[in-house]
């Protein structure tokens, strides 16, 4: 690639929106599921009872369901990133290239 | 008494080490060797792995045709579909040991196999958000391609190239000796037979096919593999009418059953504890320790960060993580249900236990004792012929990106300076596979009689410390420079061995040493690695104040331009 292609994209605000839309969307991700992952890693390290408490009658535990909830959790989010990603930045990616390679 | 199942050390590796993809294959192989007695030939599941084998060649025969060039050699030429990668990608993960070690963690401990499977599953959000399209946009055929991008390329290849190393040789001679152990249990087959046959099934589809077979293998095996899953799931819940109440409730009333010599209350708080977690997590600092090995290794293991350069664009890299990312997770929702199932119907069927009460053939063969539960000898062999095809299949993927380390990182750009052709650099990443094909096997059996259950561990815990940091930084800090990025990088390679060789499940299950006297008491290192590879990085990067610092500095917002964009990237898979 050269300098002057570069420094046509990063004329572009165009490119400095995607650049900041992503990152912020994706740190915030990013953080959202390490608090929903070592938040339940530290619910069973400090707080077991918790989780082994039974939910009405039966056997079941609240910890089954926070267990599987973490797992549709993690599917999920990763679904809505990409949901996002390639639709919405990928169009901004798409006229950033235009604009430059014009 | 689940130590019925599982003698202490083996609970112990199992409590602190295990439970990555492998490992539990090999307790099977290490502390638990004496249960890996060999089991009666078995014609129905080597006659399916016959069927599985002619097709993969068949298909082999196909990509040979196709794989040209040193690019159809590493990524397929770039032609796979994100869904078709994702499958391989999930193909990668399943390995045979993940399937059969967390369902029978699941058999014994219940709740706390859950724990590990989620383990392994967050990871992947991760290097959606942060990783995937950056390396999709600014690497070829390697991750060295990555970290290395706008800095001298000598020392960083030789760090990417000893970091991939050492991961894929950890990994390997897990599956390795996993595998001469699981086909012994299930084919009745000789070990060293079993590790020859591994290592030139897997020689035959890497030199041939190259990437396009190697994934093609990967991807008809994650098929089956959930496909079979999902069979005996189904086939358990359908037993309980539908409702996972009856199933839990018939599986606490089992092992409360089970749990002889107790009061009755104290019977009934064993049977119970299933449902929630047990000893898996003792001390907190472990517990994050670990979560963090698994979570960022897993953004630093070379052959699944190679898969993201075989498809065409940034958006089939995204697609490829979704679908991977759901099929895993699927995945491990039937592991537990599968392990659940074991505890209500082979636990309670006589056919399936020794005089003790423990599993015949060993505690990781729950999910097969139950697959003739619920399907009879003909998915018995079904299912044990896809845990042997598994582990053809990731030991294909990671003796691809061992070669491809070797010729494209230092053949191809150490020695040759960039200036190598693509017919002798896809002549020595084949000799390459050759070597590694007969390393591997060598290992293989002498590592027969090893406790390895470290060594997966281990590959994660380098892969977290070492390939992650130097790939982090390199990408997202615009100040790293080539020293940051070779001593940190290499600071926190050593530092994941050492400590881990310190560590209990080294220094006293494996070297010996007393009860108490190792240095380093956690169960995993990567908090402190990483913290050492990331400091060493930022440290070493701030400190230098060469010319090569400048230029590496200053190459950072074009690196950033094509990794935000592709652009100057877009069809890379075709040079």
């Amino acid at each position: 690639m050269n300098t002057d292609l570069t420094s046509r994209i990063l004329s572009d605000p165009k490119y400095h929106e995607l650049k900041a839309k992503r990152s912020r969307f994706g740190w915030w991700l990013t953080l959202a599921m390490m608090v929903v992952y070592y938040g339940f890693i530290l619910l069973v390290a400090f707080n077991k009872p918790f989780l082994s408490q039974r939910l009405g009658d039966g056997v079941m535990t609240m910890g089954i369901p926070i267990g599987f909830g973490v797992i549709v959790f993690t599917v999920a989010i990763t679904a809505y990133y990409v949901q996002r990603a390639n639709s919405e930045f990928d169009d901004l990616t798409e006229a950033i290239a235009k604009a430059a390679l014009k | 008494m689940s130590r019925l199942f599982l003698p202490p050390l083996a609970r112990r590796a199992l409590t602190l080490a295990a439970l990555f993809g492998v490992s539990i294959a090999a307790l099977s192989a290490g502390a638990d060797l004496g249960q890996a007695e060999k089991q009666p030939t078995n014609w129905t599941a080597i006659g399916m792995f016959g069927a599985f084998v002619v097709m993969t060649m068949f298909i082999t025969k196909w990509a040979a045709g196709r794989t040209k060039s040193a690019a159809d050699f590493y990524t397929a030429g770039g032609g796979i579909t994100g869904f078709q990668n994702g499958l391989a990608i999930a193909g990668d993960y399943m390995s045979a040991a993940s399937f059969l070690g967390i369902s029978a963690a699941v058999m014994v401990s219940g709740f706390d196999g859950l724990i590990y499977s989620i383990g392994f599953l967050v990871g992947w959000p991760v290097i959606t958000f942060l990783m995937a399209e950056r390396l999709r946009n600014l690497g070829k055929f390697t991750f060295a391609d990555v970290a290395a991008f706008r800095f001298e390329q000598k020392p960083v290849r030789i760090f990417a190239a000893s970091g991939t190393l050492v991961v894929v040789a950890f990994y390997l001679i897990a599956q390795m000796v996993g595998a001469g152990q699981l086909i012994k249990l299930l084919f009745g087959l000789q070990y060293w037979i079993a590790v020859v046959i591994v290592g030139a099934l897997m020689m035959v589809y890497v030199l041939f096919g190259g990437m396009t077979a190697t994934t093609w293998v990967q991807i008809i095996k994650a098929c089956l593999l959930l496909g079979g899953a999902t069979f005996m799931a189904f086939m358990v819940l359908w037993n309980f009418g539908f409702s996972p109440e009856a199933m839990f409730a018939k599986a606490v009333q089992i092992k409360t059953v089970l749990a002889t010599g107790k009061t009755a209350d104290e019977a009934a708080a064993i049977g119970q504890s299933i449902m929630g977690p047990g000893n898996f997590v003792k001390d907190p600092i472990s517990a994050v320790s670990f979560g963090m090995a698994l979570m960022f290794g897993t953004a630093g293991l070379p052959h699944i960060l190679m898969r993201f350069f075989t498809v065409p664009s940034a958006k089939e890299a995204r697609k490829s993580v979704m679908w991977a990312t759901g099929w895993i997770g699927y995945f491990y929702l039937l592991t537990f249900i599968i392990g659940f199932g074991a505890i209500t119907f082979v636990l309670t069927n006589p056919q399936f236990l020794d005089a003790t009460g423990g599993l015949l053939g060993g505690g990781n063969m729950a999910a097969i004792h139950l697959a003739n539960a619920v399907g009879g000898n003909v998915f018995l062999g079904f299912i044990s012929a896809v845990a042997f095809a598994t582990i053809l299949a990731v030991v294909a993927g990671l003796t691809l990106s061992g070669a491809s380390a070797v010729s494209h990182d230092i053949y191809a750009t150490v020695v040759k300076k960039g200036k190598a052709d693509s017919a002798s650099e896809l002549k020595v990443s084949r000799l390459t596979t050759v070597a590694l094909g007969v390393v591997a096997v060598a290992l293989g059996i002498l590592f027969e009689k090893q406790n390895i259950a470290f060594m997966v561990s281990l590959a994660f815990a380098i892969a977290a410390s070492a390939n992650f940091p130097v790939l982090f930084m390199s990408v997202l800090w615009k100040d790293c420079t080539t020293r940051g990025a070779v001593i940190g990088g290499f600071l926190g390679l050593a530092s994941s061995v050492l400590l881990t060789i310190v560590s209990p499940s080294v220094w006293e299950a494996t070297l010996g040493n007393p009860k108490g006297s190792a240095l380093f008491p956690y169960a995993s290192p990567a908090l402190f690695s990483m913290t050492i590879g990331f400091v060493g990085i930022w440290l070493f990067s701030i400190l230098d104040r060469s010319a090569r610092a400048a230029q590496d500095r200053a190459g950072f917002l074009a690196q950033q331009v094509r990794s935000e964009t592709g652009i100057g990237a877009l069809g890379a898979s075709g040079h």
